[in-house]
C-alpha cells in the first residue's frame, strides 16, 4: 500500500534557521534507512510558502494568487511517499521522522493512502 | 483498519508496526551472534514480549532496533545462566556478551554493520543446499519479514505446508553447517545469481500467478519488489541488482493496467497506457541507468536482468501499442538469446520477430522451440503458436493451440482469456 505523508508545521513558531546540522544529519540517516528498507519511493522538502502560487476555481473562473498567504498558519513543508505493508508501518515511519525533532518543533504528519483502485 | 481504537490498542499496534520493521535486522544480527536462526528467533521473541510490556507505557524508543538488540542480548545472558546446555552451544554469544559488559556499546559493534548481517542472511536463505521452494519461503520469512501465515496466503497453500518448508530449510542449514557469511568475490557472482532468481520468482508468482483465480496477486509483486529494493540498498555496486530492480519496477508499473474491472487479464497491446504507474517507470529508468553505468565501469556487458529491463523500457516508451519499437526489442532479444540462451527467450524473440518480419518468420522460431521439446507442457508456447497461426489464417490450428494452452494452465483467469481467444476461430 502506498501512503503520502504530508509534513505540516507552523513557520511562526518553528526555529527560523530551519533544521540544525544534527537534525539534518538525522533526517539523512532516516531517509537512507527508509530507502534500504525498500519503503521510500520519493521525498522532498518544499520551498517557503511565500513563494507559492495558488490557482483558485470558483464559479467557473480561475484566479491566480501569489503569496504570501497570511491566512494559512500551518503549511506543508515537505512530503514523503512510502510503500508499506500496512498503515501502521507508515505511521511508525512518520513517527520516527517526528521523533528526530527537538522540543522546539511543533509539527504534524498527515498520512493519506493513495487511491489506487 | 478500524479507526476507533482505545489508546492501549493504538499503542500495541504501534509496537507491532515498529517490531515488524525491525524484525529482519534483529534476526540477522542475532543469528550472527548465536549462529542459529531458531535460537535467534527465540531471543527476538523474548525482546518482543519485553517491548510489548514497556513500549505502550513509555512510548517507542528513539532507536527501536538498538533497544530490541540490547534486550535480546540481556535475555540471552539470563538464559545462559539458567541453562548450561545453551551456554555450551552459544560460546560465541557468551564471549561477546561478557566482553560487552566491560565496554557496553549497545547494538553497535564496530566493523559490523546491519547491512552486513542482512546480506549474510539473504545469502543463507538462498544457499544452494536448499531447494528453490525452500529458498523462496525462507527468504520471504527471514529477509522480507512475512509471517508463515502471510506466505501461505500469498501462495494459496495451507499454513502447515509453509511452516514445514521453513522448519526443514532451517534444519538443512544447521545440519550442513551452512556458514553465515557473505560469499567471497570469487563465488559472489553465482551466489548472487541465485538470490536474484529467488526474488524474480517471488515477483513473478505475483505477476503471473501459476494457479488460483486471479491473474495477479499484487501483494506478492509488492513483496518481490520490496526485496529487490532492499537488496539494492545492501549491494549498491552490483549492476545486476539494479538491473533486476529496474525490471521489476517497470513490470510493476503495468500491474493496474493488466486487469479490467471484471478482473480479467488485459494484455500489453490492449492496456490503457494512462493507467501505467509513471513513478515506477521513472524509478525503473533510473535503475536501468545505474545498472548500465556500473556495468560500464567494470567493462562488463549488460546482464540478463538489465537486458530484460531494457526491453520492458522500450515498451513503456511507446505512447500507443502501434508506436512500439519492435526492431529494437527484437535486437535486444537477439542479444539476450545469444548471451543467455533459453527457450523462453526464444519464444519472446519469436513474438518480436513477428512484429518486425511477419508471422511466418515468427512461426519458424516457435516451431524450432517446440521441436526441441524443452517447453513441452508450457501453455504460453501454445498460446503464442495459436496467435501466429491465427495471423496466418489457419483458424482450425489456431483454435486447437489456444484450447491446448488453456488446458495447460491452472490459473482460471488465464484459462478464460485463452478460451475466448479460441472462440475467435470457429470453424
Amino acid at each position: 500500500m502506498r501512503y503520502l505523508m504530508l509534513i505540516r508545521f507552523d513557520p511562526a513558531v518553528a526555529p527560523t534557521a530551519g533544521p540544525d546540522p544534527s537534525l539534518a544529519e538525522g533526517m539523512g540517516r532516516l531517509i537512507e534507512e527508509m530507502t534500504k528498507a525498500g519503503v521510500l519511493l520519493d521525498t522532498a522538502g518544499l520551498r517557503p510558502i511565500e513563494e507559492a502560487t495558488r490557482i483558485r476555481l470558483a464559479g467557473g473562473t480561475t484566479t491566480i494568487l501569489d503569496g504570501p498567504f497570511i491566512e494559512s498558519k500551518e503549511v506543508i513543508g515537505g512530503y514523503c511517499l512510502v510503500q508499506t505493508r500496512s498503515r501502521e508501518e507508515a505511521v511508525e515511519w512518520g513517527s520516527r521522522f517526528l521523533r528526530l525533532h527537538g522540543p522546539e518543533w511543533t509539527m504534524e504528519v498527515e498520512i493519506r493512502q493513495l487511491d489506487q483502485s | 483498519m478500524s479507526r476507533d481504537q482505545s489508546p492501549e490498542q493504538q499503542a500495541i499496534r504501534a509496537v507491532e508496526a515498529a517490531w515488524r520493521i525491525e524484525w529482519p535486522q534483529l534476526i540477522a544480527g542475532l543469528t550472527r551472534l548465536v549462529g542459529d536462526i531458531d535460537t535467534a528467533e527465540d531471543l527476538a521473541q523474548d525482546a518482543h514480549l519485553a517491548a510489548l510490556r514497556q513500549w505502550p507505557r513509555d512510548g517507542v524508543p528513539s532507536n527501536p532496533g538498538g533497544w530490541l538488540m540490547v534486550t535480546a542480548k540481556r535475555r540471552a545472558i539470563d538464559r545462559i545462566r539458567r541453562d548450561a546446555r545453551l551456554a555450551r552451544i552459544l560460546p560465541l554469544l557468551g564471549h561477546d556478551l561478557l566482553a560487552e559488559r566491560r565496554a557496553p556499546s549497545p547494538g553497535e559493534e564496530p566493523g559490523i554493520s546491519i547491512a552486513d548481517d542482512r546480506l549474510r542472511m539473504v545469502f543463507t536463505t538462498c544457499h544452494p543446499t536448499l531447494s528453490q521452494l525452500a529458498q523462496v519461503a525462507l527468504t520471504l520469512r527471514m529477509v522480507g519479514g512475512l509471517t508463515t501465515e502471510e506466505i501461505a496466503r500469498a501462495y494459496l497453500v495451507p499454513r502447515s505446508v509453509v511452516a514445514q518448508r521453513i522448519v526443514r530449510a532451517k534444519r538443512i542449514i544447521r545440519e550442513h553447517r551452512v556458514p553465515y557469511e557473505v560469499p567471497d568475490r570469487s563465488e559472489l557472482a553465482p551466489r548472487l545469481a541465485a538470490v536474484l532468481e529467488v526474488i524474480y520468482l517471488i515477483f513473478n508468482e505475483g505477476y503471473a500467478a501459476t494457479s488460483g483465480q486471479d491473474w495477479m496477486r499484487a501483494e506478492l509483486c509488492d513483496d518481490g519488489l520490496r526485496l529487490a529494493r532492499i537488496l539494492t540498498g545492501l549491494l549498491p555496486a552490483e549492476p545486476e541488482v539494479h538491473g533486476l530492480t529496474a525490471l521489476l519496477e517497470l513490470q510493476a508499473s503495468r500491474v493496474h493496467a493488466r486487469s479490467d474491472t471484471a478482473r480479467r487479464l488485459v494484455l500489453l497491446p490492449d492496456q490503457d497506457r494512462s493507467r501505467w504507474d509513471h513513478l515506477l517507470i521513472r524509478r525503473g529508468y533510473a535503475g536501468l541507468g545505474r545498472a548500465h553505468a556500473l556495468a560500464l565501469q567494470r567493462r562488463a556487458p549488460a546482464g540478463r536482468y538489465a537486458l530484460q529491463a531494457a526491453i520492458a523500457a522500450v515498451h513503456t516508451m511507446a505512447a500507443t501499442a502501434e508506436d512500439t519499437d519492435w526492431r529494437r526489442i527484437a535486437g535486444l532479444y537477439a542479444l539476450l538469446a545469444e548471451r543467455f540462451p533459453s527457450p523462453i527467450v526464444e519464444l519472446n524473440r519469436a513474438v518480436a520477430i513477428t512484429m518486425v518480419h511477419g508471422p511466418t518468420a515468427g512461426l519458424e522460431i516457435v516451431d524450432s522451440v517446440a521441436a526441441s521439446g524443452r517447453l513441452d507442457g508450457y501453455h504460453l508456447l501454445h498460446a503464442v503458436r495459436g496467435d501466429l497461426l491465427g495471423r496466418l489464417r489457419r483458424p482450425a490450428e489456431a483454435r486447437a493451440e489456444f484450447l491446448r494452452a488453456a488446458g495447460l494452465t491452472a490459473n482460471t483467469a488465464e484459462q478464460a482469456l485463452l478460451h475466448s481467444r479460441a472462440a475467435n476461430y470457429v470453424e
